[in-house]
């Protein structure tokens, strides 16, 4: 079961969803913290030791004795990440997405791949919880290959959830692919409300069920409510705006931990997700598709028109 | 002796564009006819990542010997390097006064990149 923890723009308390229903989940669970360009869930879960892995994606390396600047690696590449204007090619590691195109069409076979670390993933375990993070190097624009590698960690069997990149572009639908379902946290303000509707759009597009937590209940309105009410999608949980776990958080203190009472509001939203998933399940059925595996399963759209109508499937066995 | 300067418009005295990979067009001008043509960018205006190498790309294929901008970022400058095209950047409001700058050669070369690249 793949459970993504995902939100609109950053800020909004996602990390902390995700590091309180690991810590409340109440059996063993991973935590994949995939927002790689700002990983932080380390910060709440602070293990003694960490084992560290060096993350690599092949780039290609020029022979310039063999190259005789005819040019056609640079005329395949797409991305302009090898450029031969009318020389023997420069190669832009940071632009290379590392399909091996070019080594593949050199005539000269001058072109050789060779590794570039782009970042390194830490892996801990705190209180049954395996927390999995992402590092990406400073100076390193492409966070999804990095993302993947956080998600090839992901067990065959069990419980894993995946803290999500901010935000609704690339590296967050690479992180969010494959889940089962999609967990999305937001402030009941307007600015929430308008991050939640794009990220409710993404999701939808990507077919997969999903469920809002609301954060910081008690400030702004309740437009955020009635979005949900609107378009089907159950409101999992809320978190009261309660000063204690903004003190905790500054410490670095996951609420569970700071103030045990919260425990079973975490706990509740554990089983309301897994309801979700299961809602899932029930909703694929009979299609003959696994959709688990490597982490990196591409999902089709349940009902390609509508996401929502998916969600409406999987509402059908969500109470909340 | 050819020239590429950015612009948004389609005559000497249209305005400079400061951006060396998102511009417009190119003024591809001929110091010694006087005579220009002009290059076209806008495919490059939408690409998300390496707009300066391709613009980079394109002037290099255009056979020009230096580019005039406003400023240029670090891939496109190594491009240009590489094929020899030097970068004179400039903050002239139009062509016409970015080309009689460099018929007086008060133009300044840029020795590097002046801009990060954009992400
Ligand atoms: S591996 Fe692919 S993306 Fe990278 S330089 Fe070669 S052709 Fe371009
Ligand atoms: S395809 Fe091979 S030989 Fe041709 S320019 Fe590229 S590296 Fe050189």
């Amino acid at each position: 079961m793949i459970i993504a923890i995902a939100s609109g723009k950053g800020g909004t308390g996602k990390t902390t969803v995700a590091v309180n229903l690991a810590l409340a989940w109440g059996a063993p669970v991973w935590l994949l913290d995939c927002d790689v360009e700002e990983p932080n869930a380390h910060l709440f879960l602070r293990a003694d030791s960490a084992q560290q892995e060096i993350i690599t994606v092949p780039v290609p390396q020029v022979d310039m004795a063999r190259c005789d600047a005819c040019g056609e690696c640079s005329r395949f590449c797409v991305y302009h990440a090898i450029v031969a204007p009318g020389t023997k090619p420069l190669v832009f590691r940071e632009l290379c997405h590392s399909c091996g195109g070019c080594a593949r069409v050199c005539p000269r076979g001058a072109i050789t791949e060779v590794a570039r670390r782009i970042g390194v993933i830490e892996t801990s375990e705190v209180e049954g919880v395996t927390l999995v993070g992402g590092h990406l190097d400073v100076g390193v624009a492409m966070s999804p290959p990095l993302i993947r590698a956080v998600k090839a960690r992901i067990p065959h069997d069990g419980v894993a959830l995946l803290d999500a990149p901010p935000g609704t572009s690339c590296p967050v639908i690479t992180a969010i692919r494959g889940a089962d379902a999609v967990v999305l946290v937001t402030e009941p303000t307007p600015f929430g409300l308008h991050d939640l509707t794009l990220a409710v759009q993404m999701v939808g597009a990507l077919g997969l069920p999903m469920g809002v937590v609301v954060n910081r209940v008690g400030i702004g309105d309740n437009r955020v409510h009635a979005f949900c009410a609107a378009h089907h999608i159950p409101v999992l949980q809320e978190i009261p705006d309660d000063r204690r776990i903004a003190e905790a958080y500054s410490q670095g203190i996951p609420i569970v931990e700071a103030l045990p009472e919260y425990r079973a509001l975490f706990r509740q939203l554990a089983e309301s997700v897994t309801a979700l998933c299961a809602a899932r399940r029930f909703v694929t059925q009979g299609d003959g598709h696994e959709h688990r595996g490597g982490g990196e399963t591409e999902l089709r759209p349940l009902n390609p028109a509508t996401g929502a109508s998916t969600t409406e499937g999987a509402n059908a066995n969500v109470r909340v | 002796m050819k020239l590429a300067i950015t612009t948004s418009g389609e005559t000497v005295d249209a305005a400079l564009d400061s951006r060396f990979g998102r511009a417009p067009k190119f003024l591809i001008y001929d110091v010694e006819s006087g005579a220009f043509t002009l290059l076209d960018n806008a495919q490059n205006l939408q690409a998300a990542q390496g707009a300066g190498v391709q613009a980079a790309e394109h002037v290099a294929r255009a056979g020009v010997d230096a580019v005039i901008t406003g400023h240029c970022g670090p891939k496109a400058f190594r491009v240009l390097s590489a094929v020899g095209i030097k970068v004179y950047t400039t903050d002239l409001p139009t062509v016409a006064a970015a080309l009689a700058a460099f018929k007086a050669g008060s133009l300044s070369q840029a020795e590097g990149a002046d801009v990060e690249g954009h992400w």
